[in-house]
């Protein structure tokens, strides 16, 4: 058990990639023993990381040292700085990674019988545990130059997944759009990688973060960083390519894009409150990140209102939802320069983080939902579909409680994470109470837009086209099941959530300090 | 000023893919402008490298203990093997695309709003 914990971290990330490899060869002999062995792979991997989570709440934060002998020795012995590749795991990294290989899980699950008739599933599983290996690997690591390489394998395994019905031209386009965009965004980090690397020839964030001047090159790095970072994640302006990958991939797809981006938004995080969290004593850049965020609620909101598919709808509230996590954070790190972090700041990147799980259950949910229905009828244009709740019983009731949740209605999770946004960032100096209208109303514009759906699709007679149309099969359900039950509960008691791991989490974004302490020896 | 010349290539080569990126509707070129960044990036990264005088780190053949940290060089070849498969992944899409659109002009779609 101990040897686990000490390489639980390599491990994490090590177990998708080689099960990746091996799904292929696995595949030859039985496709449904190919199945289990997925399974099998995240199963294992989930008890690696609850085993790592309870052990980074207990005793703080966990390096590990690739290929030094004691995997704790941060500076070699004879050196002034680290030299080796070192994943840092604290409370904020370790919920991210339970947040995608819990996901994952589902996914796998609900694909079994999702992609049933398919054929290439044997790559379609490895492209799967790869997107899953890149967005582990983002999150534990504490190497700028090891973030690069992940993001390219997520934005890579991403865009090979969402081109998987490559009968139809739209995913090709949609692929090479995401492609573009993750490329390009990939290529200004290596950029800013090598900027910073220039100034300090270091990669290691800890000891970056130690060493920065905020000079004229810093900055410049930061802005591509900030940049590459909000476009991968799908914000606002850069956020175009979110509603065709959604709309285009398949729904078991659709959930791990939705963990990659939320990836990426903890890569923003960490550059702004650690990597610069020695120099920013301006408010600029909470500022900017807090009006990316109005913009993407707001613009996703309303663009979902004219949307007659079902999944690129949702993936218009995507824009929407990521929206209010960088109102959450970006309000935290605006009151961090202003001095109100201890009155309102932490409280605001609570809601901030307490929504990013929340955002992954409820799209999650929300896009099973829209793979539910297009499995059993075949289509996804809501101006055709019509009266599935006769048949469909356990889908519609999903959907009902994936509408109440993602539109923050009180029992569900969505409620309590955005009353947090709310009543935060109404207290921000100027203009605070107008973010928080904008993020009410939007809010309730989003329950019209499902409501929209809910009527369109689920309610009304029986039509002749869908009389014997059957609920989705029971392993699709048993997915959307998992992603159900977790919401209620986190809607009724969001206390004893936000305490074990949200404040946490918080806390370890806040403590750049200590981060940096860990990696130089508290020097 | 002619140690600068590498830099100014950098800041030439990215200049012009983005231009590419941004203004090109012939889904090859936008590929084509993608490469130019990724190399003007691993110029980059590979001129941060350089030292002037520098000797290799290989035990055997190095005069002192004094040696270059091969770092960049290791991040330019990480970056040249990820450049490769982000370009053959693009290319194979608009092979995708041409087939089932007849055209690789990026006007050409039916994705909108």
């Amino acid at each position: 058990m101990n040897f686990l914990l000490t390489h639980a971290p390599i491990l994490i990330i090590a177990l998708p990639l080689l099960g990746a490899f091996l799904t292929p060869l696995i595949s030859r002999l039985h496709p449904k023993m190919r199945n289990i062995f997925v399974l099998t792979i995240l199963i294992f991997t989930g008890f690696l990381t609850m085993l790592l989570t309870r052990d980074v709440l207990a005793n703080g934060i966990r390096v590990y040292v690739l290929g030094a002998a004691p995997s704790t020795l941060t500076v070699p012995t004879g050196s002034i700085m680290p030299v080796r590749i070192i994943l840092e795991t604290d409370a904020l990294s370790v919920l991210m990674a339970m947040i995608s290989v819990s996901l994952a899980f589902v996914s796998a699950l609900y694909s079994s019988k999702f992609m049933e008739n398919r054929t290439g599933l044997d790559k379609y599983y490895t492209l799967l545990l790869l997107l899953l290996a890149g967005m582990l690997g983002m999150e534990l690591t504490g190497d700028l130059f090891n973030l690069f390489v992940f993001l390219e394998i997520t934005s890579i395994s991403g865009c090979a997944l969402v081109a998987f019905y490559t009968d139809r031209g739209e995913s090709a386009e949609a692929a090479f759009k995401y492609m573009l965009i993750g490329t390009v965004g990939a290529l200004f980090v290596l950029f800013a990688v090598a900027l910073l690397y220039g100034e300090y020839d270091a990669l290691n964030i800890g000891y970056l973060a130690s060493k920065i001047q905020y000079s004229f090159l810093d900055k410049i790095a930061l802005v591509l960083l900030v940049g590459a970072f909000a476009m991968k994640a799908g914000s606002v302006p850069m956020h175009m390519w979110k509603p065709d990958a959604y709309g285009e991939a398949p729904a078991s797809v659709v959930i791990m894009l939705v963990t990659s981006s939320l990836a990426s938004l903890y890569a923003l995080l960490r550059v702004c409150f650690t990597l610069y969290g020695n120099v920013l004593n301006t408010a600029v850049v909470g500022w900017i990140i807090i009006v990316l965020g109005v913009l993407s609620i707001f613009v996703g909101v309303t663009m979902a209102l004219v949307q007659n598919k079902f999944s690129r709808l949702i993936g218009y509230t995507a824009v929407a939802e990521i929206g209010y996590m960088l109102l959450g954070v970006g309000v935290g790190l605006a009151s961090l320069t202003n001095g109100s972090i201890e009155d309102y700041g932490l409280k605001a990147v609570q809601g901030g983080l307490f929504h990013i799980m929340n955002d992954a259950l409820d799209l999650g949910l929300l896009f099973l939902v829209a793979g539910a229905v297009f499995y059993s009828t075949g289509k996804s244009d809501l101006n055709k579909l019509g009266g599935l709740a006769h048949n469909m019983k356990y889908t519609t009731i999903f959907f009902m409680i994936g509408l109440a949740a993602v539109s923050g209605l009180p029992p569900m999770n969505g409620f309590a994470s955005k009353l947090i946004i709310y009543e935060t960032s109404y207290q921000l100096e100027p203009l605070g109470p107008i973010l928080s209208i904008i993020a009410i109303l939007s809010s309730i514009l989003m329950l019209a837009v499902f409501v929209k759906v809910f009527h369109s699709a689920f309610l009304g007679p029986k039509l002749k086209e869908y009389e014997n149309v059957k609920d989705a099969p029971r392993s699709m359900l048993i997915a959307m099941g998992i992603l159900a039950v977790f919401i209620i509960i986190f809607g009724l008691f969001p206390d004893t959530v936000i305490n074990t791991i949200i404040k946490p989490a918080a806390n370890a974004l806040i403590d750049y300090q200590g981060y940096i302490d860990k990696i130089m020896g508290g020097v | 000023m002619i140690q600068h010349f590498p830099f100014i290539a950098v800041v030439i080569l990215i200049g012009l893919g983005i231009y590419a990126c941004m203004f090109k509707r012939n889904l090859i070129k936008i590929v084509i402008g993608v490469s130019l960044i990724e190399s003007g990036v691993n110029l980059f990264l590979i001129t941060l490298g350089y030292v002037k005088g520098g000797v290799a780190p290989i035990y055997t053949n190095a005069p002192g203990t004094n040696m270059v940290l091969p770092t960049p060089q290791a991040l330019t070849l990480t970056s040249i093997v990820i450049g490769l498969a982000t370009t053959a992944l693009m290319l194979s899409f608009a092979v995708l695309i041409y087939k089932h659109y007849s055209s690789i002009d990026a006007k050409t779609r039916r994705l909108k709003g």
